[in-house]
């Protein structure tokens, strides 16, 4: 299913970004370029063709690691998006890790204590965190732990500690979404007669909400996790500008500002790659998880 | 206390039960849940800023107009959210930007509703080819985060309201025609749809009469939520430029503005953070209600 997702993603992104107003060429050239001359472009970059013999030559391109030479600096788009990805990705999985390892122990005792007041506080902060834009929360860490305490740096990758308040803000959210559907998946499971079977059989409350319940409970929360890294990606274009992270997520915004048609296409198709190749690795990681999900991949 | 009833307390009973609603009874369970009840007051104090935001502060003399004198002032009770650095009222401009916010999130969930509802049904109640290709091609779209996926419209489009609604709408489109092909599975088989089909009814009409409507408690929910994630979508779009331009009061373009002086004037960015976060929070805490309040089994 990859491929077929990947080929769509792709031909829809390339047209969209095609449906830009104004052209290229004249865009190069400067407003006092001459008719011929921009003709004379027009035809050389291959944009007087149908819209899908274009598409076809990108993706040529494309595959050969090929994405076109950036409009504002002039360089490949693959070098400045290759020197910028490893920080989005690393941005991406910390934040990710941090609520993971937050968001599964919450979800899993609120369920275990229903309706006790770490369930409420719990799901309420949950709420909380899921209506936070994660833009305002970066400024208002900012203004906490760097303006006033100074323990972070509010911007920029030059030191390891410059990575905390970017994946806190940018995991936030997600937290607090794992956190709801460990809990509601734990409570369907805690339910079950195989639950009951395995405590009946003596076993302690602790083994039997760590293996028999939980593992089952988190295919639904694994399901999240995934569109979650999505969500990641995406609120990581947002993150990044606020902290002025050096991801591929500014590099579009800025791109986008600069009307670099190349740069923004390259960074929208590495971002839509991401995400459908994390999907893809969820799926895989179901089978291990349930073995009896067959596998359609 | 004893138990039983004497007829007297039992008649007057008898005929209120049975005149209850649907509705009545999914209003009194809604009415159990504190938060939703929260979220359904914040939503309606914002609906009536949004709606008397003329008479709180004038537009044109108050929201957008610059005043250099009074540049960065902060809280007070003259200005209580204290003024930006254009020395213009940030709790007018706050008020005035729930008027966008609130028309942006509707419009585009608005938009989303009726291509993917439309989609949706069809792919599920006629099912087959059809759904196979319908949902296919969907998949292509949901494969884009639905902030890039608008992001990618609105840099193709150029920035602007129109473009925005455009743009989280169409972004939208997938989940929504997701939602609506199961609730519609899920519908199809009853007996009355047959009884329907039975008596010749043709599927245009079995959809929209009988289909539709016996949808609409998660399609509600999910509109409701949508809401929600869209007033952020347009809020983050115009925090990155993206979105509704300066001098216009909205609220992800306040952060933006407000950003340059947080070391100093850090009011100008924690009133349309704020206030973004209590829409967005009161949508979330009404359609969660919404969802307990029409499906009973899930709490």
């Amino acid at each position: 299913m990859l491929l077929p997702v990947l080929l769509g993603v792709t031909f829809l992104v390339f047209s969209i970004i095609s449906l830009t107003p104004g052209d290229v060429a004249t865009m190069i050239l400067g407003q006092g370029a001459t008719q011929e001359s921009v003709a004379e472009l027009r035809t050389e970059m291959g944009l007087d063709e149908p819209l899908i013999v274009q598409y076809g030559k990108y993706l040529g391109n494309l595959v050969r690691g090929d994405m076109g030479i950036s409009y504002a600096t002039k360089k490949p788009v693959v070098e400045e998006i290759l020197s910028r990805f490893p920080n989005t990705l690393t941005l991406a999985f910390f934040s990710i890790l941090v609520s993971i390892l937050i968001s599964i122990p919450i979800g899993v005792i609120s369920a275990v204590k229903q309706y006790s007041s770490f369930d409420n506080l719990g799901m309420i902060f949950a709420l909380i965190g899921i209506s936070m834009p994660s833009f305002w929360l970066g400024l208002i860490l900012i203004i906490v732990f760097s303006l006033t305490l100074g323990w972070f740096p509010s911007g920029g990758a030059d030191q390891l500690r410059s990575i905390v308040l970017p994946a806190l803000t940018l995991g936030v959210a997600s937290t607090a979404s794992i956190a709801r559907t460990t809990r509601s998946s734990m409570l369907e499971v805690i339910r079950q007669d195989y639950i009951r079977t395995a405590k009946a059989k003596g076993l302690g409350n602790t083994m039997v909400i760590l293996k028999h319940a939980l593992r089952n409970a988190l295919i639904p929360t694994l399901t999240v996790i995934g569109l979650e890294f999505g969500e990641l990606l995406g609120g990581a274009i947002l993150t990044e500008t606020v902290f002025s992270w050096p991801g591929i997520g500014r590099l579009m915004v800025e791109s986008i500002q600069r009307k670099d048609t190349p740069m923004v296409l390259g960074c929208i198709i590495v971002f839509s790659v991401a995400f459908s190749v994390v999907n893809l690795l969820i799926d895989i990681l179901y089978t291990f998880i349930d073995p009896r999900i067959k596998s359609t991949y | 206390m004893t138990m039983e009833r004497t007829d007297a307390e039992i008649k007057p009973l008898i005929p209120r039960r049975r005149r209850k609603s649907r509705g009545s009874a999914i209003w009194r369970r809604f009415r159990r849940n504190r938060l939703a009840v929260v979220g359904l007051a914040i939503i309606a104090t914002l609906v009536l800023a949004a709606v008397f935001a003329d008479v709180i502060g004038d537009y044109r003399t108050k929201a957008i107009k610059i005043n250099v004198r009074e540049r960065h002032i902060h809280p007070n009770l003259d200005h209580i959210f204290g003024t930006d650095e254009f020395g213009r009222d940030i709790f007018v401009r706050v008020v005035h930007g729930t008027r966008i916010s609130l028309f942006v999130g509707i419009i585009s969930v608005s938009i989303a509703l009726f291509f993917g509802g439309t989609l949706g049904a069809i792919a599920g109640y006629y099912g087959g080819r059809v759904d196979t290709v319908i949902m296919r091609l969907l998949d292509v779209l949901l494969a884009i985060p639905v902030i890039l996926l608008a992001i990618t419209i609105v840099a193709a489009l150029g920035t602007s309201i129109i473009n925005l609604m455009i743009a989280v709408g169409v972004a939208n489109i997938p989940g929504f025609a997701r939602v609506v092909r199961a609730a519609v599975l899920g519908v199809k088989s009853n007996e009355y749809i047959e009884a329907a089909r039975a008596i010749g009814s043709p599927n245009y009409k079995i959809i929209f009469n009988h289909v539709l409507p016996n949808c609409f408690a998660p399609i509600m929910v999910y509109a409701t939520l949508k809401v929600a994630t869209a007033i952020m979508a347009t809020a983050g779009l115009s925090f990155i430029g993206l979105g509704v331009k300066p001098p216009t009061p909205e609220w992800g373009s306040m952060l933006a503005a407000g950003r340059g002086f947080i070391r100093d004037h850090m009011h100008e960015v924690l009133f349309p953070g704020l206030a973004i976060m209590l829409s967005v929070l009161s949508l979330n805490m009404i359609g969660d209600g919404l969802r307990d309040a029409l499906d009973p089994r899930l709490k």
